[in-house]
């Protein structure tokens, strides 16, 4: 945590109590600092980079779009990641519904596929005010949401885990997998951003 | 407690207005609402035994259910179509 110089916090109680269970399992030899840190770096350096590639597939080929919908965690298999215990639903946008995830209890969420949730999703404003005024809330991610659509909020209060499958934005004929995953943030996967086409795209690298 | 589904897809169900101690997965703002089953999720042990260190079985059949915004909050300012989904266990489900 950060700490401005010359000033102390003390610990949280549940702060004290990670410390404290880590340091005893560190201590009884059940982990090695090493391990720890070894995770956390991992967990860290984990993006989006699977979801996105995922809808990509979707996007491209309707069949897997299919065994995506019925069952997601097969489908991230299928693309060779490896989710071990996630239960994945994915839930697809269409011009008619919009979906948006959240997690009102805690910060469940499809790391493995995802990468860390952000800051915002586990922040408590986020929780209770996305289940009772979604449409308020998206917009002051800058998403506005026809009045026609129907809005879909997810709590993922349980086991199962939730990703969004947005809409492929138009002007993406004949793009390629890896350009169109290139568009699906993390955002986008949680349903608080659509995907665009950037307006000054960056010069690509002829190949 | 039972372990086979009691409900079906499509079955109209109502969440029981409790209020236990413990680790409790279904929301509170929930509680006592009424949706309609959207798919069945599957069986999983119950979180409130498995908080206490026990097995939580038999596994709970878990039940992804759909409640219209407006009927979950007085004055819901949006669609009237709009909807929430939440996963619950059927223990939680009044008969």
């Amino acid at each position: 945590m950060k700490q401005a110089a010359g000033r102390y916090e003390p610990y949280s109680y549940f702060q004290l109590m990670e410390v404290s269970l880590r340091e005893l399992l560190v201590e009884k030899g059940v982990v090695s600092e090493d391990a720890i840190a070894g995770a956390m770096a991992i967990m860290r350096a984990r993006g989006p980079e699977r979801g996105a590639a995922m809808v990509a597939r979707a996007w491209l080929d309707p069949a897997y779009k299919a065994r995506l919908l019925g069952d997601g965690s097969r489908a991230a298999e299928e693309l060779g990641f490896e989710v071990p215990g996630l239960r994945l639903i994915v839930v697809e946008n269409t011009p008619a519904t919009h979906n948006a995830i959240v997690c009102t209890l805690c910060s469940c969420y499809p790391r493995i596929l995802l990468g860390l949730p952000p800051e915002w999703y586990k922040s408590k404003p986020y929780r209770s005010r996305m289940v009772r005024e979604p449409r308020k809330v998206l917009a002051e991610f800058g998403l506005k949401v026809p009045a026609k659509a129907q809005i879909r909020v997810h709590d993922s209060n349980a086991d199962m885990r939730y990703m969004v499958l947005p809409m492929r934005p138009a002007g993406t004929e004949g793009w390629n997998e890896q350009r169109l995953a290139g568009l699906v943030s993390r955002d986008c996967l949680i349903g608080v951003a659509v995907p665009k086409i950037p307006k000054n795209p960056k010069p690509r690298k002829s190949r | 407690m039972r372990s086979v589904p009691l409900y079906a897809v499509g079955d109209r169900v109502r969440v029981r207005k409790a209020a236990p101690l413990g680790h409790v997965r279904t929301p509170y703002y929930i509680r006592g609402h009424s949706g309609v089953v959207e798919r069945i999720c599957g069986a999983f042990p119950n979180p409130e035994e498995l908080a206490q260190q026990r097995d939580g079985l038999p596994a709970q059949p878990l039940y992804r259910v759909r409640f219209r915004q407006r009927d979950v909050w007085p004055g819901y300012r949006g669609g009237a179509a709009d909807v929430l989904e939440l996963e619950i266990f059927q223990h939680w489900i009044e008969p």
